[in-house]
């Protein structure tokens, strides 16, 4: 504050820059290699294969990159307004008379607001209905209306919801076509704009169901989903400056999980971590604690996830580093929990 | 409402303020003389409602209660649509072709059920399992139980939004399947209904009929004790919709209303919705003039006198 009251300040080329939440904020890092709307091009590419894809939106065709598929295929487009109940009871209706519908709006109002519509509706008759959900977890800094840090939470309790949470756009590009062919509802964590592409210096191709070891290490085992497999990745190498060698494994069907690749790659004597862009309570950590559990493996794990409370709005990297997800915070947690 | 029907200046339900009284005063109660319907076509339909009443107070002694009250009021309106307007083959319920009947107020399945069994898709011999384990037909409706069940519905303000995608699908791949939803005014109080509402409106359904069984009853109540609905005409019409009101106990109002909406039909055209006001219990008037209620209770001594009351009611009117 200007301690001189004789006249307001007018200039402002000495104010600092503030740092500004962005409703869609992209978590690339600069100059990483990305790929523009790969989920509306998958579907545009899937939907030219199989005339029984339908896209739907609430109001969110432009932020959910269906605005892609819509201006393919205008007349297999259907926007159903602000309505989220009427967006998944429309796209039950919708597979009940043979089609295959894409539907998409924000994570949180999908979980939140129209989850009976989606259990009983798409759910119980295990009905070929694709959630697509924006925003999941902390991919926006507009605060709690906006994060869908307890969409898995929410979520994994639906009998025959297969929940997939892709890394990046490889991920996407893959997933789509597999969503489309599997018969139950599925519900896909969306990234969506300008998205990384990460695994592709990888030998990895994705499979519905299937985790996969992304790379090897003697010390620590990262067991990841989301954009958290690209956040563990990248602290693997920044932990290889300090000689440990860490190994990824990448689980981007939280549900159906595959329990056993996991079980087998944390059943060892290496430091179990489970990284996730999601609320510690109900999502990848528990999932895995549970398969840990459930097998009778005495193994601690150590969760890196959002705290289970209501986050606050700002800058993506601003907040990513205040709640653990930022590489950095990744590299300090490990290093102290290996003392 | 349309102007071929006379509009009956009594109403047929009690009402509290103006606003429902003008809205009640649109109940046309229509003879059949006057309707142009032939008698034989009024006939046939009465006689299927008659079974489907017969049928849900036998389905209801097994159980010892039930939703026999909704069954009575809504048992001429399932006797239209399946006997008059849906196209279904019944050893086929899965056909493709076939039109589509959602029933959204899943506690109204003890009256499908029995209409089912009426149009050869349910066996009636099976009907008496209603209720018990291991029975296909469970107390709400589901589609996972029972064949001609097109829908799961009992969540309260979902059939219309399923009934939605439903037409918009049918419509896209060229089948001229019509979709009709089957909802209860209190359903009108979820907001779900009314989204569904203006969509089938926005994508111009014409393909798409909802009937609306308006009881003034639900869960808590009256409806206007609970959640004012009143205007219902008015919304709906103020929504898009090709609206009319008729006495949902009146077949021939129904056939016409029905007969109406068949007209103006189209693949892309106003959604049709046909509001219904029926009377709990209708047919058997120990039950007619018992406390309304949602669940209602019948002692076991009562549901022969029941069955008596409905025959000699119908036989009565019949042989009138």
């Amino acid at each position: 504050m200007s301690t001189t009251t004789e006249a307001p300040d007018t200039t402002t080329a000495a104010k600092p820059k503030l740092k500004t939440s962005a409703m869609i904020a992209s978590f690339a890092d600069p100059d990483q290699k990305t790929a523009s709307a790969p989920f509306g091009h998958a579907l545009v590419k899937a939907a030219q294969e199989n005339d029984k894809i339908v896209g739907l939106t609430a109001d969110l065709g432009k932020y959910t990159d269906m605005h892609i598929f819509a201006k393919a295929f205008p007349e297999r487009f259907f926007q159903m307004g602000m309505a989220e109940q009427l967006l998944f009871g429309a796209a039950a209706g919708l597979a009940e008379t043979g089609l295959v519908p894409f539907a998409s709006t924000y994570s949180v109002f999908a979980a939140r607001r129209a989850y009976d519509f989606l259990c009983l509706d798409a759910a119980e008759p295990n009905l070929n209905v694709n959630i697509v959900g924006g925003l999941p977890g902390l991919t926006t800094g507009y605060g709690p209306s906006h994060q869908a840090t307890e969409d898995m939470a929410i979520f994994r309790g639906m009998p025959n919801l297969t929940i997939v949470d892709p890394c990046d756009s490889i991920d996407i590009e893959q997933a789509v076509p597999q969503l489309a062919a599997s018969d139950g509802p599925t519900y896909l964590r969306l990234l969506r704009g300008n998205v990384p592409t990460v695994l592709d210096e990888y030998d990895y191709t994705f499979e519905l169901g299937k985790a996969k070891v992304l790379r090897d290490g003697n010390d620590v085992v990262f067991i990841s989903s989301g954009l958290m497999t690209m956040r563990a990745l990248q602290a693997a190498k920044a932990l290889a400056a300090h000689n440990v060698d860490v190994a990824v494994v990448h689980t981007p069907t939280i549900k159906p999980f595959d329990a056993a690749t996991v079980l087998a790659e944390i059943n060892t004597d290496r430091l179990a971590v489970t990284l996730e862009n999601h609320s510690v309570v109900g999502g990848l950590f528990e999932t895995v604690a549970s398969a840990v559990v459930t097998a009778g493996v005495g193994k601690r794990v150590v969760p890196v996830a959002l705290p289970d409370q209501f986050l606050d709005a700002g800058a993506l990297p601003t907040l990513h580093d205040r709640y653990g997800l930022a590489v950095d915070r990744i590299v300090a947690k490990v290093l102290a929990e290996l003392g | 409402m349309t102007v071929t029907h006379e509009t009956n200046t009594e109403p047929t339900m009690p009402t509290d303020t103006a606003q429902d009284q003008a809205a009640t005063n649109e109940v046309t109660h229509l003879e059949a003389a006057q309707t142009g319907i032939p008698q034989e076509r009024i006939a046939k339909i009465s006689a299927a409602a008659y079974r489907i009443r017969h049928h849900a107070l036998n389905m209801g002694e097994v159980q010892g209660q039930g939703y026999v009250g909704q069954a009575l009021g809504a048992a001429d309106m399932l006797a239209a649509v399946y006997g008059d307007q849906l196209r279904f083959r019944a050893e086929d319920p899965h056909w493709e072709a076939r039109d589509r009947f959602l029933l959204s107020t899943g506690h109204y399945a003890i009256g499908h059920y029995a209409a089912l069994a009426e149009a050869g898709i349910v066996p009636v011999e099976e009907l008496e399992t209603y209720g018990s384990d291991d029975s296909r037909l469970p107390m709400s409706g589901m589609s996972t139980y029972t064949p001609g069940m097109e829908i799961s519905g009992g969540s309260l303000g979902h059939g219309l939004t399923i009934a939605v995608g439903m037409a918009l699908g049918l419509r896209y791949q060229g089948s001229s399947a019509r979709v009709y939803n089957f909802l209860s005014d209190g359903e009108l109080d979820e907001g779900s209904t009314w989204e569904a509402a203006m969509g089938a409106h926005h994508h111009q359904l014409g393909n798409l009929t909802a009937m609306v069984d308006i009881n003034a009853l639900q869960a808590d109540g009256k409806t206007d004790t609970v959640l004012r609905t009143e205007p219902v005409t008015e919304k709906w019409e103020s929504f898009g919709w090709y609206t009319q009101r008729v006495d949902g106990n009146d077949v021939g109002a129904l056939l016409v209303a029905f007969d109406n909406a068949a007209a103006q039909a189209a693949a892309v055209g106003r959604p049709s919705v046909i509001l219904c006001d029926t009377k709990v219990g209708r047919g058997v008037p120990l039950l007619e003039d018992r406390e309304k209620a949602h669940f209602m209770r019948i002692e076991e001594h009562e549901w022969q006198t029941c069955r008596e009351q409905l025959t000699a009611g119908y036989e009565g009117k019949a042989s009138a």
